[in-house]
């Protein structure tokens, strides 16, 4: 049985369009990524599926119960983190765990091998009042206290946004090891460099999916050869690329440029000599899930 | 039930933390029985006033005394001339001069009739038909005492006395009515804060996801604030016993219950308000104009019902208030009974019940 099963889900505020014909199933034990922008629905499909929200078309399903009908079942069963900070900012980091535990109808002991890993971090601040921890181990107490309960399915609506590098690395560290557990988790980041951390990814942008597959395909789907590019100026660089005709897309990546062409390279060379960039780079690059997703949502943009 | 009173400490946990809440929580019954109780009041006492006596004789001397010695006023000045008048009124202080002819008791003796004038500051009116009232009260009794039993063919002769609060104080008054207001404000208010804070805070969004039953987050919500609005009713009432000398003339175990129904039909209205907005500061604004305003001026604390509009009659029998003011000062100064009580009890019963039952209807399980 698959743990998440979404058909056709959509889902509207007044105008607004915020879920659009949403499909996708995660497998047993899978880390599954919904990655996109910010306002691109992820929150509202999160909330669909912790049965917070109805949908207004299509159903889905959390362990084999429907969102709707079961949700009382599928209540005691998830563990959800919504992506504000929502715990109680005036208990502290034990009470707070200590509650959660409780109306899940559990204890902290009886779960402590799930948690124990990652509570150990927050440990020694056990008694300071949630409202004055870091942004990252806030977020580690709030994934203690939706795992307290032992759930069958973990929902983390943007855990890491917010958090600085660290932190996010030793998070993402933490989710391995959950899934190494078996407990299939639906992950949401705004973040692409966090995607290749997952088994599958769904590209979502304006409330519709544009892809659904492994990071690694994703990156070898993407058929175009990229050029990394610099120069001194960069910022002349970038509008003299773009005023160029035969460039397909130029997007700001670190340091370098990332160009896609219909031209041969050495055309763009022609035309950026006489221009005299001082210190003129141009390199072949990997293609990585980010050009993969800015080309995606170009292509997006074209059709609408 | 674990879960329950889990809940029920964190809810503690939430107001015992949050001192400066408390404070006004405790603060706010001391200060406004206190200041109901000595400083607001509509008594007449040591008003001032202001004499022209143009007679200056035994007379009108007399009447001056009589007039002091009631308590009432205390003389703040005599004048001289006609054209004093003016500027002591404008200066505010005075609020009544009496101003009394030449030949005053030569008048009263011999032409049998003595004119006396008495002007007052009547830009508050209630206040000024008042002293007129008590000035004219002092007046006629000394008129009665000079001129001696006259024996009249026809007399009626009234024998007034006031029943249940003899002394008239205004303090018998005011604790029901203060006790209204703050048990209204801690219960209603609170409550709907509190809840709303859950949602303004996502909270309520993982409380919702978790098992608990909406009955238990609203009753372990309620349960911690229907203890401190017990509390502070014992309070009130203890400061109305021994600062004040207010009579529980009644059962107390008859108010107490009768208390823990109003709170609960507050509390209702707060758990109803809390489920139509997202925000503590709309909670707050609902609470404030929708609660606290009938309570103050439609519940008969403040302003006498029987003198309003019939509209506003009407409309008073929907606030709770109105019927717990009714309640306590039957059982307080009365010393009602059940047996004389049941009917305000019933129909605070009844809205209780229906705010109760709609309130829990009306909590959403999902987030809209």
């Amino acid at each position: 049985m698959q743990p998440i099963v979404i058909e056709n889900v959509h889902k509207r505020f007044g105008d607004v369009k915020a879920l659009h014909d949403i499909s996708f199933s995660v497998e047993q034990g899978e880390l599954f990524g919904l990655i996109g922008p910010d306002g691109a629905g992820k929150s509202t499909l999160f909330r669909i599926l912790a049965t917070l929200l109805l949908a207004d078309q299509g159903s889905a399903f959390v362990n084999g119960l429907h969102v709707v009908k079961d949700y009382k079942a599928i209540r005691r069963q998830v563990g959800y983190m919504p992506g504000r900070f929502s715990l109680y900012q005036d208990l502290t980091i034990e009470e707070n765990l200590n509650f959660f535990a409780t109306i899940f109808k559990t204890s902290v002991e009886e779960n402590y091998d799930l948690i124990k890993d990652i509570y150990e971090q927050i440990a020694p601040f056990k008694g300071r009042p949630a409202g004055k921890l870091s942004g990252g181990m806030k977020q580690k107490l709030a994934l203690c206290c939706a795992l307290v309960h032992k759930p069958a399915v973990l929902f983390l609506d943007e855990p890491t946004t917010g958090v600085d590098p660290v932190s996010r690395k030793e998070f993402w560290e933490m989710l391995q090891r959950l899934r190494q557990k078996g407990i299939p988790i639906l992950v949401s980041t705004p973040y692409m460099d966090e995607a290749m951390l997952c088994d599958r990814v769904a590209l979502i942008q304006k409330g519709e999916i544009m892809q659904i597959n492994t990071p690694g395909n994703i990156v070898k789907s993407y058929g175009k050869k990229i050029w990394a590019m610099r120069a001194d100026n960069m910022f002349r660089l970038i509008r003299d690329l773009r005023a160029f005709e035969g460039t397909d897309s130029c997007f700001a990546f670190g340091e370098y440029l990332h160009v896609t062409l219909h031209v041969p390279v050495e055309k763009v060379q022609a035309y950026l000599t006489p221009l005299q960039h001082g210190n003129l780079v141009i390199k072949p690059a990997q293609p990585g899930i980010e050009d993969a997703f800015m080309q995606l949502m170009q292509e997006q943009n074209e059709t609408v | 039930m674990r879960e329950f009173l889990v809940f029920v400490r964190k809810e503690c946990y939430h107001i015992f933390r949050d001192r400066r809440t408390l404070l006004i929580l405790f603060g706010m019954p001391v200060v406004l029985i206190v200041l109901f109780g000595f400083a607001i009041t509509n008594e007449v006492r040591n008003v001032k006033i202001a004499v022209l006596d143009q007679a200056k004789d035994t007379y009108s001397r007399q009447l001056t005394d009589r007039i002091t010695a009631s308590g009432y006023f205390t003389v703040d000045r005599y004048l001289a001339s006609e054209k004093d008048i003016e500027p002591v009124f404008r200066e505010g202080e005075v609020k009544v001069v009496v101003v009394l002819p030449p030949n005053f008791g030569h008048e009263f003796y011999h032409g049998r009739k003595a004119p006396l004038q008495l002007l007052t500051d009547a830009s508050d009116p209630n206040t000024g038909t008042t002293l007129v009232n008590y000035a004219n009260a002092i007046i006629l009794q000394y008129q009665q005492e000079m001129t001696g039993k006259v024996t009249l063919p026809l007399t009626i002769q009234t024998a007034s006395r006031m029943i249940y609060n003899p002394s008239l104080k205004s303090v018998f008054l005011f604790v029901p009515g203060v006790m209204t207001l703050i048990l209204m404000l801690v219960s209603a208010m609170m409550t709907s804060i509190t809840i709303t804070r859950e949602k303004e805070l996502g909270t309520m969004e993982i409380l919702l996801v978790s098992p608990l039953k909406p009955l238990t987050i609203i009753a372990g919500k309620v349960i911690p604030y229907i203890a401190l609005s017990f509390i502070i009713a014992l309070t009130i009432l203890a400061m109305g016993f021994w600062i004040f000398g207010m009579p529980v003339k009644g059962s107390l175990l008859l108010l107490l219950l009768e208390c823990l129904l109003f709170c609960l039909a507050a509390l209702s209205l707060g758990i109803l308000i809390s489920s139509l907005t997202n925000s503590q500061q709309t909670a707050m604004m609902i609470s404030m104009m929708g609660l606290l305003l009938p309570t103050i001026l439609l519940s008969g604390f403040v302003f006498p019902l029987e003198s309003m509009p019939k509209p506003l009659q009407v409309f008073a029998n929907i606030v709770p208030a109105k019927w717990f003011i009714i309640i306590l000062k039957d059982i307080m100064l009365k010393g009602a009974g059940l047996r004389q009580v049941w009917q305000p009890t019933l129909i605070l019963g009844g809205m209780t019940l229906f705010f109760l039952v709609l309130s829990v209807r009306k909590f959403k399980t999902r987030l809209s």
